[in-house]
């Protein structure tokens, strides 16, 4: 188990590090790099070269990698072109609600997808899988954001269920909290669902099919006892990964959906980043991201490992 | 003791085969393609491509106004004899709209099947034949390109390079070389070492003569199928980036960029995200559809297996 886990953190140094190397980049991608955007148009170029060297932007590209990465570890994410407010700060004002929203809306496309794959898989070539599986590719096509908008018009404008956007963060005020997650965090969890409960319905076929399963059966084994004790635990294990593989798309969805019902979470500090040419707040929020997303990968390849056996003491 | 008559012998079946009645088996590839045509599910997906396509190529015959030409004092209506579709917030025809904004969405769509699988099939197969250092290096940077949701590699180019369609569809690009190489690669791995492989070394041809001339046409059944695929996410993506402000920019019609106008209007006009919506929704369903009767086309075994 030791040799694994020091394997797998072995194997992910060079995607952190090409990863990383990427998001620096943004900064020196920029047409006219950022000591000009700084500088404003007007800027005499003795003034221009001063600002350069001030950020050491006349220090070789991987001196200024190294120099970054150095601050990085000393949690310094550099500080908005625009405010002059430390990076760090304003992530730290705006990942709670990205993060509540994306544990969240996994949370709900488990509830759904469990359910959902093992009824169309017990059911396959029946009416109810032919129902799900017409459902799941009918929801695959909806883009994100568009559900979004007709969720607010059914759930908001018509029945005035729900709120329409904005986040609740209030511990005097749960309900209003939870109301106020339910629309965005269901409909980034659908999404995600609808692939998710597919691919159990696979993995649980292909299951079926094996000789454990047969034996289970032969030796009279209820037909619950084999779905769920036998089967669905081997089906589960690939399901796992791809949840960790999902977790990108989750992501880009979570940016997406944030936009839709105006919550404010990392996307939107980026987009206004985009938008007021403070790259730095862009390469933080991209930074705070992509490390997530690798570090998500890594635990689930763990646990993988950790709940089957076969791959901690494989020979691989 | 009778005598056949020569009647007889001329009515007897001829020896030879007649040639006519020799069916010749068409080229897998076509042959393929007829089992998606008579795919409900393909003929559906080829069907809306089919019409968006036109739509998009033929937009300022067949839209009944001009797309960005504001009608005043008709804002925000719902859909009538009048305006199909409704109007906007600045009377401008939705359907007009609605139907150049094909365009965008189609441009990126075939830049992106165009610049991300050159990148991606060269990348892999030089990743897959060559090995060694080259595939490692190839295969790292893969890695960290799927470290980056798609969204976010968007933000990356446009943060570089400004919004507009064009960068979008180089993000987008970006976004899918590390699949399209991942299947070029795992081709060349199954089939580096076949014997016709050997053999085309042999006679002496040369690296880029083996990538390209022998092993490269096999992989073209497994790109067909995620030509499909690819198209689909190229689509949602524009979409999305284009929602979110980053894409085809205004007065330019383009359906995220639509659904985007729409929020501030639910109230008072929800007809204003359902055409784009629905489009939208149309085009991706068909494009799911078609992967999936291509899949099925290019590999019965899989189906007839019963999954």
């Amino acid at each position: 188990m030791g040799r694994y886990i020091l394997q797998r953190l072995i194997q992910a140094i060079p995607v952190m590090f090409f990863s990383t190397f990427l998001v620096f980049m943004v900064i020196h991608l920029i047409p006219g790099d950022a000591a000009a955007v700084l500088a404003g148009p007007n800027a005499t170029p003795e003034a221009l070269a001063a600002i350069r060297k001030d950020m050491g932007l006349d220090q070789p590209l991987l001196v200024q990698y190294v120099v970054w990465v150095g601050h990085l570890l000393q949690g310094d994410l550099g500080k908005s072109t625009l405010s002059g407010q430390p990076i760090s700060k304003l992530l730290q004002a705006r990942a709670p609600a990205t993060i509540e929203l994306t544990v969240a809306a996994m949370m709900i496309s488990m509830t759904i997808a469990l359910p959902l794959g093992i009824l169309s898989a017990t059911h396959v070539r029946g009416k109810l899988e032919w129902f799900i599986s017409t459902i799941q590719s009918l929801w695959l096509a909806i883009p994100n954001f568009w559900a979004g908008i007709l969720a607010i018009i059914l759930f908001s404008l018509i029945l005035r269920w729900l709120p329409p956007g904005g986040r609740v963060a209030d511990a005097n005020d749960i309900g209003g909290s939870i109301k106020s997650l339910i629309l965005p965090a269901t409909t980034l969890g659908l999404a995600l669902a609808a692939g998710l409960s597919r691919f159990l319905k696979f993995n649980l076929l292909e299951v079926f099919f094996d000789d454990f399963v047969r034996t289970a059966r032969a030796k009279g084994v209820s037909e619950q006892s084999v779905v769920f004790r036998h089967a669905l635990r081997n089906a589960l294990l690939p399901v796992i990964t791809i949840l960790g593989v999902q977790f990108a798309t989750l992501l880009g969805g979570a940016i997406i959906t944030e936009s839709v019902f105006s919550w404010p979470g990392v996307g939107g500090l980026m987009l206004d980043g985009i938008s007021n040419r403070d790259y730095a707040v862009v390469q933080g929020g991209l930074l705070l991201l992509v490390l997530l997303f690798i570090i998500i990968n890594l635990l689930v390849d763990l646990t993988y490992a950790l709940i089957d056996p076969r791959i901690r003491l494989g020979d691989s | 003791m009778a005598v056949r008559s020569a009647t007889e012998v001329v009515a007897s079946p001829p020896l030879v085969a007649v040639p006519q009645k020799v069916k010749k088996s068409p080229h897998p590839l076509n042959a393929a393609m007829t089992r998606t045509w008579r795919n409900p599910l393909g003929k559906f997906g080829v069907t809306i491509l089919g019409v968006l396509v036109f739509a998009a190529i033929f937009a300022p015959f067949v839209s009944p106004y001009d797309p960005i030409v504001q009608h005043q004092g008709k804002e925000l209506l719902g859909p009538s004899t009048e305006f199909w579709m409704g109007t906007d917030e600045l009377g401008r025809d939705l359907l007009s709209r609605v139907i150049w904004g094909a365009r965008p969405s189609l441009v990126v769509a075939v830049m992106v099947v165009l610049l991300g699988g050159l990148v991606g099939i060269c990348a892999g197969l030089a990743a897959g034949y060559f090995g060694g250092w080259i595939n490692s290096v190839i295969m790292r940077l893969f890695d960290a390109l799927f470290a980056f949701p798609a969204i976010l590699l968007g933000f990356v180019v446009i943060a570089a390079l400004g919004p507009g369609t064009t960068q979008v569809a180089y993000a987008i690009a970006i976004a899918v070389v590390p699949s399209l190489g991942r299947v070029a690669r795992s081709l060349v791995l199954k089939e580096r070492n076949r014997d016709y492989v050997l053999a085309a070394r042999c006679t002496g041809a040369g690296s880029g003569r083996v990538m390209f001339v022998h092993l490269l046409p096999n992989a073209v059944s497994p790109m067909i199928v995620n030509l499909a695929l690819l198209m689909g996410f190229s689509v949602l993506a524009e979409a999305s980036l284009a929602f979110l402000g980053l894409g085809t920019q205004p007065p330019t019609p383009s359906w995220g960029a639509m659904l985007n106008g729409s929020r501030a209007y639910l109230r008072v006009d929800p007809w204003m995200a359902i055409g784009p919506g629905v489009v939208l929704a149309m085009l991706l369903l068909g494009l799911n559809y078609l992967a999936d009767a291509l899949r099925e086309a290019f590999d019965p075994r899989r189906v007839n297996a019963g999954f």
